[in-house]
């Protein structure tokens, strides 16, 4: 059971935004970011939703998908909604009662503010919905890889994200094991407080670490005796290539994105 | 022809520097050894022995402490080497699961010959062909933690072979898998060696797979004890049973067939010949 969970929350797919780029995509990422901060009128903010669904539409996610990505959010909405209802007094005066007054700015940037985040938050995911970690890995290590010049160790961490999402499954299994080995010699793991329960994890992460330490020391031969030497020097067997797929989504993208500054300035 | 990896007179030690003073182990002992090209070697000896430690000084993982190793002419003393060394002489592991660096079959397949720096469309050929070779193809885009643990041996097996090393060592491979796995490492591992002429060395703890080498090097505390072909090693029972070691079952009953006065020859490795011997005394009684 334990087995089967998925690494991320890449949901496979054949759909164009599953063909394009990871490249393309993150920097596309980052636009939309942009074209959502840049939207200041509801006409703007209104392309930035329909942007949205309309890549989610293209990309053939389920709508559940969606939902399952703003559920971890919501005290943050909701957070942000009040804080901008409560404290923003400019405008005219809808509501007052003691020190609490509500006033049509307010409710105004609380909108905009909850519609912002909502959407930031899903369009983003569907980055992560549609690309496999190891393309994004692959494709955050040569998008940075400028970065190289000034020695941040790109490749360096690029190899350890590979190798993270690698011994997740791995080191799971070995969790459940450990875990049922405890059980059998009496451990009890499920009843008691909080701390009780925290405490009867000790001996299933103790060995967990020693054997990971084990693990890594392995695995840093292996990969030596496969004559690994840093990032020198180094090819790779795929290729990220930039298609078709990918110049009618930055067109696309640059189209909704002009049409946000013209109603910036029209409206 | 010619020796192409030669151990000439190799220590080699570990040393804990955490206690104080730092404590010496002496682990291999003037070992002198050649293995040649295309060959079969299996290596036997009991926990601790230095075997593991022995495969490990042949692609310059463990540099000796004195004496020589070189590797097609190659010195493992020497840094410049390195890399030369490690591409003639592949090594696999006994876990699987640690040496499987990739999220994907073919991505770590791969590995290796990205590391090397090779030609994107040259690494796909070779990798296709290293998965076909161990029968793992159409697995090429599965995660590695979702195959058997025979299956995930022979794919570790793929990204050495990938490198088209002249040379593989096999560090107990099959230790830690079920009887089919087994099976099937050893199967990949006869087929390197008679088809693609590649030279094996085979560190195991399993006789019936020992049998099915061309040469035994038997290593007890750091020396090698015994030097031969399987036949003659396993025919010396008791020497290997005073060394902790087991015969192949079928050279056991020889033996104590033998013993009970039978006419029967003690060089008996596998079945096939067993079962002939059983014939042929059973057709002369």
């Amino acid at each position: 059971m334990i087995k089967d969970i998925t690494i991320g929350q890449f949901f496979p797919g054949k759909s164009p935004v599953h063909r394009m780029d990871p490249r393309v995509k993150i920097v596309l990422t980052m636009v939309f970011i942009i074209m959502l901060f840049v939207a200041d009128k509801i006409w703007g903010l209104l392309i930035g939703i329909a942007f949205t669904v309309f890549a989610y539409a293209i990309s053939r996610i389920p709508g559940k998908m969606i939902l399952k990505c703003l559920k971890p959010i919501v005290p943050i909405i909701i957070f942000t909604a009040v804080l901008n209802l409560f404290f923003i007094r400019t405008g005219k005066k809808l509501f007052e009662a003691g020190f609490i007054l509500i006033t049509d700015d307010g409710v105004n940037t609380a909108v905009f503010m909850v519609v912002r985040i909502i959407c930031l938050i899903v369009g983003t995911s569907l980055l992560t919905y549609t690309t496999s970690p190891i393309d994004l890995t692959d494709a955050i290590e040569r998008l940075l890889s400028p970065l190289k010049l000034i020695k941040v160790p790109v490749h360096e961490l690029a190899m350890m994200m590979t190798i993270a999402l690698r011994f997740i499954p791995t080191l799971i299994e070995e969790t459940d094991k450990i875990m049922s080995a405890q059980k059998a010699r009496g451990a009890d793991m499920e009843t008691g407080s909080i701390v009780k329960r925290a405490r009867a994890l000790v001996p299933v992460l103790i060995p967990l670490f020693v054997s990971s330490f084990r693990r890594a020391e392995e695995l840093a031969l292996a990969m030596e005796c496969r004559c690994y030497h840093g990032g020198e020097g180094r090819t790779r067997m795929k290729q990220l290539k930039v298609s078709c797929v990918d110049f009618v989504a930055v067109a696309v993208t640059v189209v909704f994105f002009a049409g946000i500054i013209v109603i910036n300035h029209l409206v | 022809m010619s020796d192409f990896i030669q151990a000439k007179n190799l220590k080699f030690s570990y040393i804990n520097e955490i206690e104080e003073p730092p404590v010496r182990t002496e682990v291999l002992k003037d070992i002198n050894l050649e293995i040649h090209k295309g060959e079969f070697v299996a290596v036997l000896g009991h926990n601790g022995s230095g075997k593991s430690t022995l495969a490990k000084c042949f692609n310059a993982i463990n540099i000796p402490e004195s004496g020589t190793v070189t590797v097609n002419g190659l010195d493992t003393k020497d840094e410049d080497n390195l890399l030369e060394i490690r591409k003639t002489a592949g090594m696999v592991f006994q876990n699987p699961d640690n040496q499987i660096v990739a999220t994907i079959v073919e991505e770590d397949v791969a590995f290796a010959l990205e590391n090397m720096g090779v030609e994107p469309n040259e690494i796909r050929k070779r990798v296709d062909e290293a998965l076909k070779t161990v029968g793992m193809y159409e697995y090429r885009e599965h995660a590695p933690h979702k195959l058997s643990g025979g299956q995930k041996q022979r794919v570790a097996i793929a990204g050495v072979i990938a490198m088209q090393p002249e040379c593989i060592l096999l560090d107990e491979p099959t230790a830690m898998l079920d009887p089919k796995g087994r099976a099937e490492v050893m199967k990949t591992i006869k087929q390197l060696n008679r088809e693609h002429g590649v030279t094996i060395v085979l560190i195991t703890h399993y006789m019936e797979e020992a049998a099915q080498a061309d040469r035994i090097v038997v290593i007890d505390s750091g020396d090698i004890v015994m030097d031969n072909v399987p036949k003659k090693v396993f025919s010396q029972v008791s020497t290997l049973k005073n060394l902790g070691l087991d015969v192949p079952q079928v050279t056991q009953l020889a033996y104590g067939l033998k013993k009970a006065g039978y006419d029967i020859s003690t060089e008996i490795i596998t079945e096939d010949e067993c079962v002939e011997a059983l014939e042929r005394i059973l057709a002369d009684a």
